[in-house]
């Protein structure tokens, strides 16, 4: 077991470096996530936020500088991954439902792969977190039936049932219209509410603002600037507040 | 000279009995070798992906008529008593089989989207459970058209196994022919036969994949 670089944060990446062949990602990125935190990455395509976010979960490896995640050195060529997927949910901008199966099937299958858990245990747990997406009545139904707003909430529902210590959204609103965006910020929000851990990469600027304890500029592969919400309200660098400009 | 007759009729259909005989043996031996070797094309060792692409370029290289003879000779030059025809002809076929369903069945693997094997990934699912839980079901669907479509070939093929001496419907065309000699007729008859086995076959690979096209994925 390795110890957190903080003892308090639930994820801190100090000098992280990632470079797809000669392009350079990330760039010295750090940052730390307290437990019950709400972290917001914002940025344009490009400036390494998704990149960022996918590196916390092990599904992109670094070359330099280190990450700990609940207790696991993300870096370490020897982590166990699947340890680390317990306690780290993620949720993505396409969904990525099992489409051969039903919203409770979906929510079902890694409770009962992973934990072992039976099948009427599993069904009651599915029950559950589908009641805190608001989607109970659809259990049965297969995702293809649901709309895309709909699916997503399945898709953070499916992640709620692994009871993780943290949860990624990766820009999980970006491929909805704004009322399904609205339906699925809801629920993000009533999650923050309950006391969860979470880092989201959003272009939702009035969400970031409101509901997050601190917003990440990232530019460039670096974070460029970092703060409280109200930070957006009086942007410190020319690149974000062009950014804050053209995004609002 | 007497002709074509019910008799010949009878063999003929006898004949086609053991040309379904021989198609099940390598459908069912192919298929079982077949998807041993898509897995292991697909798999996280590199020796083994390297291993299942040797076997299958291999496969794919040899004429099955050479396939059958390497069989039917080999195993005598290898010490062993002269194997049955049907053991011959079903482990040559069988082994045809196996190279062409294991790339059919790779191509079906592999076009399940990446996203879904990291999001089962995501979930904790160890590679054998993301494997058969997730991507396997949505492969399966994929591939069952193919899959019938070169249920068709195999039909076809069991025809050279009269080659090693195995009596299917052509051999028992040319058996017929060497004692009446009326070749038009009788092959004309072996044709109606194997076109009423392929038939219903690409039928059903083609409806399946209007089915499977229009449903979800």
């Amino acid at each position: 077991m390795h110890a957190p670089v903080s003892a308090k944060a639930v994820v801190s990446l100090s000098n992280v470096h990632k470079s797809f062949g000669a392009l350079k990602v990330l760039d010295g990125v750090s940052f730390d996530v307290g437990p019950g935190e709400v972290t917001a990455i914002i940025g344009q395509s490009g400036s390494g936020k998704s990149t960022a976010l996918r590196c916390i979960n092990a599904l992109e490896t670094i070359q330099e500088g280190s990450i700990h995640v609940c207790g696991h050195a993300v870096h370490d060529p020897a982590l166990d991954r699947r340890a680390l997927r317990r306690d780290v949910g993620i949720v993505f901008q396409s969904y990525n439902l099992f489409p051969h199966l039903t919203v409770e099937q979906n929510i079902m299958l890694a409770p009962t792969c992973v934990k072992s858990m039976s099948k009427a245990e599993a069904r009651e747990l599915a029950r559950e977190v589908l009641a805190r997406v608001g989607l109970e009545a659809k259990a049965e139904q297969y995702p293809e039936q649901l709309s895309g707003g709909q699916q997503q909430r399945v898709a953070i529902a499916r992640s709620l049932a692994m009871k993780p210590k943290l949860m990624l959204f990766d820009e999980v609103t970006s491929a909805l219209d704004p009322q399904l965006t609205g339906e699925v910020l809801k629920v993000m929000e009533s999650l923050a509410a309950g006391g969860m851990t979470m880092i989201l990469v959003t272009h939702e600027m009035a969400f970031a603002r409101r509901v997050a304890s601190t917003v990440i500029y990232m530019h460039q592969g670096k974070v460029w600037e970092s703060g409280p919400g109200s930070m957006l309200d009086r942007p410190q660098t020319e690149e974000l507040r062009g950014f804050v400009g053209s995004g609002l | 000279m007497p002709g074509f007759s019910f008799t010949h009729l009878e063999f003929l259909a006898w004949a086609a009995l053991w040309t379904v005989g021989l198609s099940v043996i390598a459908f069912v031996g192919g298929g079982l070798l077949g998807f041993v070797v898509a897995l292991a094309r697909v798999s996280a060792s590199r020796s083994l992906r390297i291993a299942a692409i040797v076997y299958i370029q291999l496969v794919q290289g040899t004429p099955l008529l050479i396939l059958l003879f390497l069989i039917y000779f080999g195993v005598a030059i290898a010490g062993f008593d002269a194997v049955p025809a049907i053991i011959a002809a079903g482990a040559g076929l069988t082994v045809y089989s196996s190279g062409f369903l294991a790339e059919i069945w790779r191509g079906c693997i592999q076009s399940v989207p990446k996203t879904q094997w990291e999001a089962a990934e995501c979930l904790a699912l160890t590679r054998w459970q993301r494997m058969t839980r997730v991507v396997l079901p949505q492969a399966l669907r994929l591939a069952t058209a193919p899959t019938v479509g070169f249920l068709v070939q195999i039909v076809k093929n069991t025809s050279l196994a009269s080659v090693v001496g195995f009596i299917e419907l052509s051999q028992a065309g040319k058996l017929i022919n060497n004692s009446i000699f009326e070749p038009f007729t009788i092959f004309i008859v072996v044709a109606v036969f194997y076109f009423a086995l392929c038939f219903p076959l690409s039928t059903w690979s083609r409806s399946l994949e209007r089915k499977l096209n229009v449903s979800r994925r």
